[in-house]
């Protein structure tokens, strides 16, 4: 009858699983500017929330910073509380 | 012992450039009488705000970076809070690792103006792209 093996000519593209690394440690930044609000877009989602560690691979100790960072630019105007479709 | 502070606040967009102008004096003087000594300052100009402050949704914002002593700055948040041409501050003790960055930083600004007009500063801190 039919044979339902699926068989691809090439390799399905398989999300290599590459390991999340801090920037900050590899990169050797101290400190984190509130100012830099381009900086700190990296570090909120579309909404303006501040992102979870497991998703931008920050360590403990500078994700502090960037969150004392976020939240000084927001109290300066500099990025929202709250949106829709920031980015 | 003095230590490195940084402030950066917001005026009212109804100002005019030289009440504005004066307004930044005023807040110098005041740092200055106190024994308070600059090491920066700079005017990002009318700027707009991420989300309305005051009913107004753009601003005059200001830095100033200065050595004081600690007791200095109670006093001068005090004025910043009874003066209602300003809608925002912020102060912030610098910590080491900030007073080098912000070294850096103006330094990297004084050599890019100086040796090229045409190209833009480069951004301060390399950054790698969101897995």
């Amino acid at each position: 009858m039919q044979n339902t093996d699926v068989k691809y000519l090439t390799p399905i593209a398989v999300e290599v699983n590459k390991k999340k690394y801090c920037r900050f440690k590899k990169l050797g930044i101290k400190y984190i500017d509130y100012k830099d609000a381009n900086f700190l877009l990296k570090f909120v989602n579309e909404q303006g929330k501040i992102l979870p560690r497991r998703i931008t691979g920050t360590s403990n100790k500078y994700q502090k910073k960037v969150a004392q960072a976020v939240k000084r630019a927001r109290h300066l105007a500099l990025l929202p509380y709250v949106t829709d479709c920031l980015k | 012992m003095q230590k490195q502070y940084e402030t950066v606040f917001i005026m009212t967009p109804v100002l005019s450039e030289d009440q504005m102008k004066e307004t930044v004096e005023k807040f110098r003087r005041f740092l200055t009488e106190r024994g308070a000594e600059f090491v920066h300052e700079e005017n990002w100009g009318l700027r707009k705000l991420a989300y309305p402050i005051q009913k107004k949704s753009t601003g005059f914002y200001q830095l100033f970076e200065f050595k004081a002593e600690p007791d200095v700055i109670r006093p001068y948040e005090t004025e910043f809070k009874r003066d209602e041409r300003i809608m925002r501050y912020l102060t912030v003790a610098l910590d080491k690792y900030a007073v080098a960055y912000n070294e850096k930083k103006r330094a990297k600004k004084a050599s890019a103006s100086a040796e090229d007009e045409k190209h833009e500063p480069e951004e301060i801190i390399p950054s790698a792209p969101i897995e």
